[in-house]
């Protein structure tokens, strides 16, 4: 469907405030045929926008402006190219007082804890909400690229959670895995996955003997992390136990904090799999080679087999199109898109690349279909809008206000570090709601409550305050003088819905021009705050107002859609 | 009185709290002990309801108030624009002024006892710009002050603290405050949240009532959108009351059609007869911004302002005939203002310029009819700089209605209107009952003693987390952080030394996650 006929489809819809309507139902709901057949259509702020709003946690005027300078494609590589250095690991900021079994005493604050085995429990906590509001610092402080929403694609992906794998230098080593590896090759992230501390805790990878098998892993490595649970996925109840005897033999070091092999707990048998895998036997090894070799064996036959393909491109296209695959999607671009990542050995970047360079990412029917996470939402504010936070060297505010945006999306029902269960968070599986999931009675106030907030008061910890500044985000805009162009710059960065022009109309006149009816009247205002900032009563009338424009604009069901 | 005192006064003798004793007393107090009940304090009992009629724009009083005792000076300051003497028309039993002859509805609301008018409103050094004179008006504050929070929200937080924590309840089920308009006024504004709750536009209040949702598109987006919105709709916790209320009437007077002001009061009305416990609606109409062809030249009693004066005058008309048919009329004060008068020389475009001091109107069957205040006086070398000097703070017929007709005590007005005013001969005092204690939510941060000198203690409920406890100033500014980290949940105090602030009015503010309260707190000596 083209732009212009979407466009029209809403205009003889929607009504004008004025006029009352019978909802009509829709019938069916449009999906396309569009193909990964590269997209050569206009590259304007539409388009761009669409394009970071899902390859990224919120994007400021200053990036949307980047892109704009540069084509589609240069975009896409961009975005799956990141050129900034992976993170520094998080750093004691939290309290160390209390009866502790192992006093923490080894590291300075504002140093890292990362690899300081400290196994007391009350620092093992303190240690856990540290890993989440760095994580959180990190998201806000992402670059111009997609690897916050690849590391969090493979955290929903390999889902662990903190509060069972308890030990947090395992929680972040298993987090760096991740985030190193998110744009690499998914076959070498499943095996190092595999073998990871964090995730031998969490499926009793690490309970898994040659006497007392446990198929916790082995079961989760075909039915969630590889093959699926797709009409085509028909490994049998005696793959996942052949496969377990395989794994058979993995444990932990707290002190060294890494996984290795024991090879007298490992099943040295002869392991035999279903005609799904070919038949394929792996030959029982023994010594201090077995587990790597026994393990790459297993992996080669599970990535043999089309399916693995198959999921996990279903997967990124959920995360980052749309929810409904029909038969169109599965023909036109699941299928291709898996003879990329087959043919590419495994390799993510292809992947991403054709997709978000397609004609069908960039379908307008697949514009603005995406429900916001908790996650997107907290952080798209506090990026869309610049929130500014004290500067990088004041850790314990910064950590403190991080903590805050964790405990706001933990309450919205997305706690990173700690989806619901192995399956992930619920939105990115379960049909037939899907992003719906993240929508209840309960979470769309908290949402709301959370931007009134932000656009209000402001949220303050640790004495510093992060607050959105509707006139310094003004100021970037094209001329915000102009009631009419600041309500559609405006419209163009936070929404992705048409909004009619009787509701523009609206908004501009009872908000911005306080209820008069001349222009001019917000267009002097503004030059009067431009001109003498420092005037407090010209920069209240100012903020007030775009504070009550952003509050309402953010209350409406639009802003929750990307 | 010493603390320890004032606790075992407060609570039952057969209820013990050991906890209470100790500085700091932690999970002493569920959120329903006798002690917290007994600690609120007892919403003001009353069915009166006040609607605020917004004039936006600046209502030009001059030719809405006819200055008949100087009707000389008048037309030699306005002749472009004067209304001719003989079409001005009379009040009974006033000759010194009279109303624009499109004023009828008002005319008669006056003559029949149901209409006041208070002359030159006004406040010291007026602000001429709409935004800023605006926000003067709603948050009723100094001309040089930047106040955040408006009147009646300051209003609606001294009668319901806890809101909206605990909202709604058994005894009250109902918004506090509506208002007709897509952005929540700052006249609503509470010192932290807005204490109203907005209709975009009468098409949405008919659209809440039939259950319609805005249209949306068949596409992806068009999905997602719908099902979002259902959502809200659900989770718009006054739908029910308000659509149980409208459907209870099913019969009103004729309003004015083509009239955005009769359409608003259509729906207030029918809103206190459906027995919403609302006590403040608000509406705005306008605009009254007529720098130009303000009047037809030919016909100076027609044009624009004609027009407007027109709508405003049978809409009030249409609402008070209604009041009076659907039996309500007893509990209905309502009152007009505009951000200011315009300027009293009309200006070459037929029109006039922003100005200061202007009549308003006070209606309802308790209003005590009249006129209030002399004629403004106009020189005959007027020039066209001079605006007319105020006789009455707005700040003082604001203050009237809370205390003469929404009941507030003498002493607490103070803490609504951060000063004292005088109290004008507007409203007939006879109807305001006296307190008895309600249900009136959840609260989480309390202080004692209340007005206080040197210090007072604040208590404060958490749910755990993240807990943070300011006092900030009338202007928004925070005087002081009291608590800033991690709490478990329950219920602590913290003592707010104030010996170095000055006195008036202060908030303590919680927030604790999406949880966010405020107490109002008096300074006194």
């Amino acid at each position: 469907m083209d732009r212009r006929k979407f466009l029209s489809a809403f205009k003889s819809r929607s009504a004008a405030p004025g006029a009352i309507e019978e909802l009509i139902e829709p019938p069916e709901t449009a999906r396309t045929k569009t193909t990964l057949a590269p997209y050569t259509g206009p590259w304007r702020t539409n388009e761009v926008v669409h394009l970071l709003k899902r390859t990224m946690f919120g994007a400021s005027k200053a990036i949307i402006d980047y892109f704009l300078s540069r084509t589609t494609s240069q975009s896409v590589d961009e975005l799956i190219n990141p050129v900034t250095p992976l993170p520094e690991p998080p750093v004691k900021e939290y309290d160390t007082t209390g009866a502790l079994t192992q006093p923490d005493v080894n590291i300075a604050p504002g140093a890292t804890w990362v690899n300081d085995p400290n196994n007391d429990g009350t620092i093992q906590s303190r240690r856990r909400a540290s890993f989440k509001k760095w994580w959180m610092g990190q998201i806000i402080n992402q670059d111009r690229s997609i690897r916050e929403k690849m590391t969090m694609l493979w955290h929903d992906h390999f889902s662990t959670e903190t509060v069972d794998v308890s030990n947090a230098q395992y929680i972040y080593k298993h987090h760096a895995l991740l985030r190193s590896n998110s744009l690499g090759n998914f076959k070498s992230l499943v095996r190092a996955v595999t073998i990871d501390p964090a995730m031998l805790v969490y499926l009793n990878g690490q309970l898994n003997t040659a006497n007392a098998p446990d198929e916790n892993f082995s079961r989760e490595l075909q039915e969630l992390f590889c093959c699926g649970k797709g009409p085509g996925s028909l490994y049998t109840e005696g793959d996942v136990k052949e496969a377990a005897k395989v794994l058979t033999g993995w444990r932990n070091n707290a002190t060294t904090i890494s996984s290795y092999f024991d090879s007298t707990r490992h099943n040295t048998t002869t392991k035999t799999f279903s005609s799904f895998y070919n038949n394929t036997v792996i030959t029982g090894r023994t010594g201090a080679t077995g587990g790597d070799l026994e393990l790459d064996a297993l992996l080669t036959m599970i990535f043999s087999t089309q399916e693995v393909a198959l999921y996990v491109c279903r997967k990124i296209y959920r995360w980052f199109v749309y929810y409904d695959i029909d038969s169109a999607v599965e023909a036109n671009i699941i299928t291709p898109l898996a003879a990329i990542f087959r043919s590419n050995n495994y390799e993510i970047k292809p992947v991403l690349s054709a997709l978000l360079n397609s004609e069908h990412f960039f379908d307008v029917l697949n514009q603005g279909c995406f429900i916001k996470s908790p996650v997107e939402l907290v952080v798209g504010v506090c990026r869309e809008f610049k929130v500014a936070f004290p500067a990088a060297t004041d850790y314990i505010s910064n950590y403190a206000l991080w903590n805050g945006l964790v405990s706001y999306s933990s309450n919205m029902q997305q706690n990173i570090g700690d989806p619901p269960d192995v399956s992930g968070w619920k939105a990115y599986y379960q049909a037939p709601q899907f992003y719906e999931i993240w929508i209840n009675s309960d979470t769309y106030p908290k949402r709301n409550q959370f931007t009134d907030l932000l656009v209000g008061n402001g949220y303050t910890a640790n004495s510093k305050k992060i607050v959105v500044d509707g006139a310094e985000f003004a100021k970037q805009l094209s001329n915000p003088g102009n009631p009419n162009i600041l309500i559609d710059d405006l419209l163009n960065i936070i929404f992705r819905l048409p909004l009619s022009s009787a509701s523009k109309a609206q908004l501009k006149t009872d908000i911005l021009l306080g209820g008069q009816s001349d222009d001019k009247y917000w267009t002097n205002a503004w030059i009067l705050f431009i001109s003498n900032p420092a005037d407090t009563s010209n920069a209240t009338i100012v903020k007030n107002r775009l504070r009550d424009l952003l509050k309402y604009l953010m209350d409406m069901a639009e802003y929750q859609l990307i | 009185m010493k603390r320890r005192d004032f606790l075992k006064g407060a609570i039952p003798a057969s209820v013990t709290l050991p906890g209470l004793l100790s500085p700091f007393s932690v999970k002493a107090f569920a959120e329903n002990a006798p002690l917290v009940q007994a600690l609120m304090l007892p919403t003001t009992i009353t069915d009166h309801v006040l609607v605020l009629v917004q004039l936006t724009g600046g209502n030009d009083g001059l030719n809405t108030v006819i200055p008949l005792e100087i009707y000389n000076s008048y037309i030699n300051a306005r002749a472009n624009i004067a209304i001719p003497e003989s079409k001005v028309l009379h009040l009974t039993g006033v000759n010194k002024v009279g109303l624009h002859p499109s004023m009828t509805g008002i005319q008669s609301l006056f003559n029949d006892g149901k209409a006041a008018i208070v002359q030159s409103v006004g406040y010291p050094s007026p602000n001429f710009s709409h935004f800023r004179a605006t926000d003067i008006w709603m948050s009723a504050s100094e001309s040089n002050q930047s106040i955040n929070s408006g009147w009646m929200g300051r209003y609606l937080n001294y009668e319901y603290p806890n809101f909206p924590n605990g909202f709604p309840n058994s005894t009250m089920t109902d918004p506090l405050a509506i208002q007709i308009g897509s952005v929540a006024s700052l006249t609503l504004q509470g010192p932290a949240i807005n204490m109203g709750m907005s209709i975009s536009n009468p098409t949405s209040f008919y659209s809440l009532l039939n259950g319609i949702l805005e249209p949306a598109p068949s596409t992806p987006a068009g999905k997602e959108l719908t099902y979002i919105r259902t959502v809200a709709k659900q989770t718009e916790q006054y739908a029910t009351v308000i659509k149980n209320a409208a459907n209870s009437v099913t019969q009103q007077v004729t309003y004015p059609t083509g009239n955005s002001l009769a359409d608003q009061l259509k729906i207030v009305a029918r809103l206190i007869k459906g027995g919403l416990q609302t006590r403040v609606y608000m509406v705005s109409f306008g605009s009254f911004d007529t720098h130009a062809s303000q009047v037809n030249s030919i016909d100076t009693t027609t044009g624009t302002h004609a027009i407007l004066l027109q709508k405003v005058s049978d809409a009030i008309k249409a609402f008070q005939d209604d009041l009076k048919y659907l039996g309500v009329e007893e509990r209905v004060v309502g009152m007009t203002f505009s951000e200011f008068g315009r300027r009293i020389k009309s200006n070459g475009s037929i029109g006039t310029d922003h100005g200061a001091a202007a009549p308003l109107f006070v209606f309802g069957k308790n209003v005590l009819p009249g006129v209030i205040g002399d004629t403004p006086a106009i020189t005959t070398s007027v020039s066209v700089n001079d605006n007319l000097p105020f006789q009455y703070d707005f700040r003082s017929v604001y203050s009237t209605l809370l205390e003469n007709w929404l009941c507030v005590k003498k002493e607490d007005l103070q803490t609504i209107m951060l000063k004292n005013f005088q109290t004008l001969p507007l409203i007939n005092t006879a109807a305001c009952k006296v307190s008895s204690p309600n249900t009136s939510g959840t609260k989480l941060i309390s202080n004692y003693p209340n007005p206080f000198a040197a210090s007072t203690t604040i208590t404060f409920t958490t749910a755990g987390g993240h807990t943070l406890v300011q006092v900030i100033d009338v202007l928004g500014r925070v005087i002081q952080t009291l608590v800033d980290e991690d709490y478990q949940a329950g219920t602590y105090q913290v003592v707010f030394k104030s010996t170095a602030i000055q006195k008036g009015v202060y908030y303590a503010r919680l927030q604790n996650l999406s949880a966010q309260q405020v107490r109002t707190m008096l300074k006194a000596e």
